[in-house]
């Protein structure tokens, strides 16, 4: 009755895997040019693993495409790197500061470029012609991606529009849209932050060094540690200290902040977390604590 | 009312659980319906607190917001209403999904909107959950919509329902209001044929009930809804169906042999040397089933996996690879919809069908019920418009093995979907 599986994966983990293997499968099956939004974090590291077992022992069938913001983590661009020599994907890299350069898009006061991803990103699917994107949002990272569909339906312009999202019943996923429209296919959504750590521990997956406890230059602004770079920090009265950290989420560098950490290994950040008293997106992510509806502004506009 | 406290260190951890038993731990996915302002999302807002799901900074932005509303207490519904006209109105508008775990198990939970405009949503919520959360305000007992999203609830497949009978400190803890209410539901329960029904009083805003047991009723011996939804045995109806296996995708790497075809098993389960059946009379066995975790000597139903079979065939996506009892094809079928587009569909309707994975033209023919939820009649009916529940006749451009709805719509559902916009415009499931 049943499988012979190695018996790593919790019926929990196995129920998830099951789940958005059939989501990437069927976005393999329903599209023609996908993308797969792939910036080197740990969420869109499991989203191509799941994908590299979906299809296998063929290559995954989507294109991975970066937006990259130009504050990068050194470490998460090497790593990157090393992903696409050793499995010979195909990337794509938006950059936005090719749209700075270009007068396209200007610098924020604050120096982030987060919210700036977002023109490159749509510019890109159509200058590309995807007519599906794969992101590795959660459900579960933030108030109004937990309203999001698994299959989202986005306008010409990105646009998500939350009154007029369709009925998404059973597995059956509609991919159907006019042209012009692309689909954002979200198939980790139901997992959580621990969902995710306990598979890349289940599955061995290598993540990019900054994700586990090392020392590091760090300045506080606002509660949050913050590495010193060229997007403009630190500024006069904040002083820089070495502080062993490790970061929850890996996005702009000028807006992604640091958590103390002594977790060292998978195990230690599983335990880490389940005792922490806030948010992966609350301890680390300036962008979000703007407003209280940041996440769903940008999302209308376009972002993931 | 109840004290609300962040957690503190003597507390349990919010959200973690016993690492003995993640490795066993099975997950329960579940959602609220009922009436608009029953309490539904206060009701999930007071589940996650009082299980310390609710971290620090999520609740701290709860307590801005109910400050800056004028509320005395926590506006627990804060939590789940997550988008700024969700918050603005008060109401729910769209499905939110949640997550959380006890040591008993991981929940994943949908809160749904109330307000019959967004029964759609309601819809999607209740398709994908295996336990509903049903409630009613203790003031108003069973309302039209309470109605509605049973018969949704029945129809869907799911057999155990929690009735929370909500608000229940507005009416003085009455133990005969309680009971007025129970005794007419379990009736409506009977009558649309839901196997289990589980009644519980409950104040979603002052706690009682939903995860401590309260001192305020005490002629209520059974559980707290959480007690209900950590031991709840999920029984799924018993289903004697043989392999369903729907191909996806078909994977061929380039300059090999290797061509296998991937599908997630809606039915039955599969062994190597098995022999399936794929249509037109044609058989092959299995020879290699390629998982997740690699070959695999059987595979059930739930897994994602890959056959490979020992003869060169024909197949593509939206082929069924299937058992012995594989369905025969055909161009007609009974089903029934509920309508979920705001543009009503009427006979002659030309439309494009999902089931499984394939996609097919078909045709509405006729319309042959339409359902008045309140006294469970049928009668005719012109067109289908939104939230209209129908049975009607389909006659579709190719064959399908088609069969009866079961599996809780891993069998024998569909969508209607507008062929200009791709749109979905009903929910199907087959007669
Ligand atoms: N007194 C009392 N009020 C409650 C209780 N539960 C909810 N309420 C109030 O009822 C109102 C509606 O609550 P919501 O949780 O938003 O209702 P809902 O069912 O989610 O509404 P929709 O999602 O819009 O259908 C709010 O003002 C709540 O504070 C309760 O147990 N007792
Ligand atoms: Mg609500």
């Amino acid at each position: 009755m049943s499988t012979t599986t190695a018996g790593t994966l919790s019926p929990h983990l196995k129920d998830l895997e099951n789940e958005s293997i059939h989501i990437l499968r069927e976005v393999a099956g329903q599209f023609d040019k996908v993308a797969l939004l792939f910036s080197g974090g740990k969420d869109s590291v499991v989203v191509y693993e799941l994908a590299r077992r979906a299809f296998a022992p063929a290559p995954v069938p989507f294109e991975l495409l970066h937006v990259d913001t130009g504050h990068n983590f050194p470490e998460v661009i090497d790593f990157r790197d090393r992903l696409v020599k050793r499995t010979g994907a195909r990337l794509r890299v938006a950059k936005v500061q090719d749209w700075i350069d270009r007068g396209e898009l200007q610098e924020r006061p604050d120096g982030t470029r987060n919210p700036l991803q977002t023109v490159p990103l749509v510019e890109t699917i159509e200058e590309q012609g995807y007519d599906a994107v794969l992101g590795g949002a959660r459900r579960d990272e933030e108030r109004a991606r937990a309203k999001e569909r698994i299959f989202s339906v986005r306008d010409a312009f990105g646009g998500w529009d939350p009154r007029r999202q369709r009925p998404e019943l059973w597995n059956l996923y509609n991919g159907g849209h006019l042209p012009g429209e692309n689909i954002r296919v979200f198939p980790i959504s139901n997992w959580t932050e621990a969902d995710i750590w306990e598979y890349i521990g289940a599955r061995a997956i290598e993540l990019p060094p900054i994700y586990f406890s090392h020392e590091r230059e760090v300045f506080n602004r606002d509660g949050m540690w913050l590495t010193a770079g060229e997007w403009g920090g630190p500024s006069k009265g904040e002083p820089i200290e070495t502080r062993r950290v490790r970061y929850r989420t890996v996005g702009d560098m000028s807006c992604t902040g640091a958590v103390l950490s002594e977790a060292s290994t998978v195990q230690d950040i599983i335990t880490e977390i389940s005792t922490s008293t806030l948010t992966e997106r609350g301890a680390t992510r300036a962008d979000d604590r703007l407003s209280e509806s940041a996440m769903e502004d940008r999302k209308k506009e376009g972002y993931f | 009312m109840t004290l609300l406290t962040q957690p503190t260190d003597s507390e349990p951890a919010p959200g973690a659980a016993a690492s003995a038993q993640l490795a066993t731990r099975q997950t329960l996915r579940l959602c609220t319906a009922g009436s608009v302002d029953d309490g539904k999302s206060t009701f999930v807002g007071r589940l996650l607190h009082d299980t310390k799901s609710v971290l620090a900074d999520q609740l701290s932005a709860v307590e801005r917001t109910s400050r800056e509303r004028g509320h005395d207490g926590l506006d627990l519904s804060l939590l789940v209403d997550g988008l700024r006209a969700e918050r603005e109105q008060g109401i729910t508008i769209d499905v939110a999904y949640r997550y959380f775990s006890t040591a008993e198990r991981t929940f994943i939970l949908a809160d749904t909107p109330g307000h019959v405009q967004y029964t759609r949503n309601t819809v999607t919520g209740v398709s994908t959950s295996q336990v509903v959360v049903l409630l009613v305000d203790a003031r108003h007992g069973v309302v039209t919509q309470t109605r509605r999203h049973l018969t949704v609830a029945a129809l869907l497949g799911v057999r155990q329902v929690v009735l929370a009978v909500n608000k229940i400190d507005l009416v003085d803890y009455s133990q005969d209001t309680f009971e007025q209410i129970r005794e007419e539901f379990t009736a409506l329960a009977q009558e649309k044929g839901v196997a289990e029904v589980t009644v519980i009083p409950i104040s979603a805003l002052r706690g009682d009930n939903v995860v401590e047991p309260s001192t305020n009723t005490p002629w209520y011996t059974g559980p707290t809804v959480l007690g209900y939804l950590e031991t709840v045995e999920v029984t799924e109806a018993t289903s004697e169906l043989g392999l369903r296996l729907p191909i996806q995708y078909v994977i061929r790497p380039q300059g090999t042999d290797y061509r296998g075809y991937a599908g997630r098993i809606a039915a039955g389960h599969l062994a190597v040397g098995d022999i399936v059946h794929l249509g037109q009379g044609r058989t092959s066995t299995v020879t290699h089933i390629d998982t997740a975790d690699g070959e695999a000597a059987t595979a059930t139903t739930g897994d994602s996996i890959v056959v490979r079979l020992a003869d060169d065939i024909d197949l593509s996506r939206g082929d069924l690879i299937a058992g012995a009892d594989r369905p025969e094809g055909s161009r007609d079928l009974t089903a029934t919809l509920v309508g979920l587009a705001d543009t009503p569909l009427r006979p002659g309707a030309k439309v494009k069908l999902r089931y499984g994975t394939s996609l097919v033209r078909a045709r509405l023919t006729s319309i042959d019920s339409l359902l008045d939820i309140d006294t469970n009649h049928e009668h005719p009916g012109e067109a289908i418009e939104l939230n209209d529940i129908a049975t009607v006749t389909l006659q579709l451009a190719e064959d399908l093995p088609t069969e009866p709805y079961s599996g809780r719509g891993l069998v024998g559902s569909l969508l209607l979907i507008n062929q200009a916009d791709g749109t979905t415009l009903a929910a199907g499931l087959v007669r």
